[in-house]
């Protein structure tokens, strides 16, 4: 279990943070490429007002009519995105990890609130899993992959707590947390993960098309 | 996936479709996808594609899909499923079959007025991928009949409804003639020079409205304005070739219309009451011809009488006295913001302004609009039964004491008067014209 722990957390983490990093880097290198080369007009309408207008307004809760017509997602897909970022980066375990391995440390999460963050987390992704399966819109728009990146976000958040609860076999737990932490990261830039890094794009130009030229509100 | 299996099979029969998927073969569809695809798309579509959730929160925007018992089928991401997924997942390797229920899908289904990009949290632009779909129809020779006889129509005459040379300026007298007996010094001035303003109208104006120029007219002479209408091709505005996806046509028209202003060095363009012209000469047809914003101040006719009536121009001998509600139309309004100017010009023209709800950028689309009413007869239906969601809406404002429904788009107008008469809603529907003509001070 050893060996499998030091793979995860050693070479595979480094790889996995190079794909990540590297990859979220060549996405957004890639799709700006790709805007120069075939659709350079799209700079030209690009506002930062109304970019940061439209993005304002769809990163707070029920400040959009739709989040406001949708008051059980809206707190649901917040309140888990939330603790998706915030957990893991403020994790005190995990700073920890990277103060013995770089020296650099930062301000962290009680382990009880982080623990109900993973929660929240969980509780999310079973809440997605659910309307998934029984809303006619999703389900009717739903393909296999749309499962697989469900488990690889939600899987690191149930193996941590599994590993911090010490259920099961706790060197097998971890060694799975770290594998499926990687795994995850990995998978941001390659998988439809990348709405991660994508849509603030998306929605800064369709926030610009209706600020500048549109003269109407996108939300 | 499990697909619920509730939408009923389409048994529409439209020649330009029909007879359009009996010459293709599954190398040419692939061929002319891949094409589009590669050639014609790029950062947009891919992003789309990519960054698209599944979420579905896109659904309750569409009117189609409030109109079909929240049949997913209709969904704006339903559509895209059906359509643009399939193609790039099948590198363009789809059966003559799936092209068909593509056309039906993009030209009926969908009247790309963007309200569902006000719904997706990500600001996906699914109108945009419907339309790649019509252009992947139109190259393929698939496009619904009705339209593409428009289309051609705008490629032979330079006008969407095969009006002649000489038939245009001889409406322009006709009308001119008729108004002198109600001011006897009315003029339409034609091809006058340097005058400050072109009025450009869509073709249906002269083809079977021609009123609308007569009232036109009249305001433009009591204002004052200093006005020219030409008398050579480029006085249409209309395009509908912008919707078939025949982007060439779209900017053969959209050139002529400004270098005929050019040509009489007007100062701004002013048009009728339509929507999808707006769209064209102020949002599609200029970026197709190079133009970041187009080449000429253009003011659509609701913010022309908002002008005229702010200045004084124009002055109310008596507001009209029966209830009206106001429709936004889509392309002016969350296309271009005029929704506040239509606002000030209703309740200056008239009593009591009933809200419709939704309102403003969140109206609910007439569902002729994007080219949707002129797939013509064969889809009459489509577009009233995927529209009932409207008929509820007009109820609500009715019920408020509404009686008259002021639409300021030809095709809204168009539309709304088959679901009045289909839903038997009995509401008058009025152009801002009709009622400024009526209520207008006019010299004795």
């Amino acid at each position: 279990m050893h060996s499998l722990y030091n793979l995860a957390s050693g070479p595979l983490a480094w790889v996995a943070f190079l794909l990540f990093f590297g990859g979220s880097v060549y996405r957004i290198v890639r799709m700006l490429v790709l805007v120069a080369q075939k659709e350079n007009f799209i700079f030209t309408y690009m506002s930062w007002r109304y970019s940061l207008r439209s993005i304002l307004h769809w990163i707070t809760p029920f400040a959009t009519v739709n989040w406001r017509r949708q008051p059980l997602l809206t707190v649901v897909t917040f309140a888990f995105h939330i603790c998706l970022l915030v957990a893991p980066i403020f994790l005190m375990a995990h700073v920890m990890l990277w103060e013995e391995s770089f020296g650099l440390s930062w301000w962290t999460l009680p382990d009880a609130v982080a623990d109900w963050m993973t929660v929240i987390v969980v509780l999310g992704a079973i809440y997605f899993l659910v309307r998934r399966l029984t809303q006619p819109e999703v389900k009717f728009v739903t393909s296999a992959s749309d499962f697989v990146i469900l488990a690889i976000v939600v899987a690191p958040f149930i193996t941590g707590f599994l590993a911090y609860h010490q259920w099961f076999s706790y060197p097998l737990m971890m060694s799975l947390h770290v594998l499926a932490g990687d795994i995850m990261l990995a998978a941001i830039p390659f998988t439809r993960l990348s709405h991660m890094i994508l849509s603030p794009f998306t929605r800064a130009y369709m926030g610009s098309e209706f600020g500048a030229v549109r003269h109407a509100r996108d939300w | 996936m499990a697909e619920p299996s509730k939408k009923e099979p389409t048994t529409v029969v439209d020649d330009g479709i029909d007879v359009g998927i009996s010459r293709l073969t599954v190398d040419k569809i692939a061929s002319v996808i891949n094409s589009v695809i590669n050639d014609e798309t790029g950062a947009r579509l891919k992003t789309y594609v990519d960054t698209c959730i599944h979420c579905g929160l896109c659904s309750e925007a569409c009117h189609y899909y409030l109109s079909h018992d929240k049949d997913p089928h209709y969904s704006p991401v339903g559509k895209v499923k059906q359509t643009i997924w399939v193609m790039i997942k099948k590198k363009g390797r789809v059966s003559p079959e799936f092209i068909r229920q593509a056309a039906i899908i993009a030209h009926t289904q969908c009247n790309l007025c963007k309200r569902c990009a006000q719904y997706c949290p990500f600001g996906i632009d699914i109108a945009y991928m419907m339309l790649v779909v019509r252009r992947i129809i139109h190259r393929l020779g698939v496009t619904p009949l009705y339209i593409q006889d428009t289309a051609h129509s705008h490629s032979v005459t330079m006008n969407q409804m095969w009006v002649k040379g000489d038939e245009w300026p001889d409406t322009l007298q006709w009308q001119e003639e008729e108004a002198q007996a109600e001011i006897p010094t009315l003029r339409i001035p034609l091809e006058k020079e340097g005058a400050d303003i072109m009025y450009s109208v869509i073709a249906p104006e002269p083809k079977f409205q021609a009123q609308l120029i007569y009232q036109t007219a009249v305001i433009m002479n009591v204002a004052g304005v200093d006005w020219t209408m030409p008398a050579s091709v480029g006085w249409d505005n209309s395009d509908m070739a912008m919707y078939t996806g025949d982007n060439e046509i779209m900017g053969r028209v959209k050139r002529a219309h400004f270098e005929t202003a050019e040509r009489l060095k007007v100062k701004k363009i002013v048009m009728g009451e339509c929507g999808h012209a707006f769209r064209s000469v102020y949002d599609m047809g200029n970026r197709w011809l190079g133009w970041a914003m187009p080449p000429f101040t253009i003011v659509h006719a609701i913010e022309f009488y908002y002008d005229l009536i702010k200045s004084g121009r124009i002055k109310i001998a008596k507001k009209f006295d029966r209830p009206i509600t106001l429709h936004d139309p889509c392309n002016v309004v969350r296309g271009g913001g005029l929704h506040e100017k239509a606002r000030y010009v209703a309740h200056a023209i008239c009593e009591t302004v009933v809200e419709m709800h939704p309102n403003r950028e969140h109206n609910y689309c007439c569902c002729a609009g994007g080219g949707v009413i002129n797939t013509g007869p064969p889809f009459k239906m489509t577009r009233i039964e995927g529209n009932r969601v409207k008929a509820e809406q007009l109820f609500g404002a009715k019920t408020n004491g509404a009686e008259v429904l002021v639409a300021p788009c030809h095709n809204c107008h168009s539309g709304l008067e088959d679901i009045v008469h289909h839903y038997e809603i009995g509401l008058d529907i009025k152009f801002f014209g009709d009622i400024i003509y009526e209520v207008m001070e006019k010299p004795e």
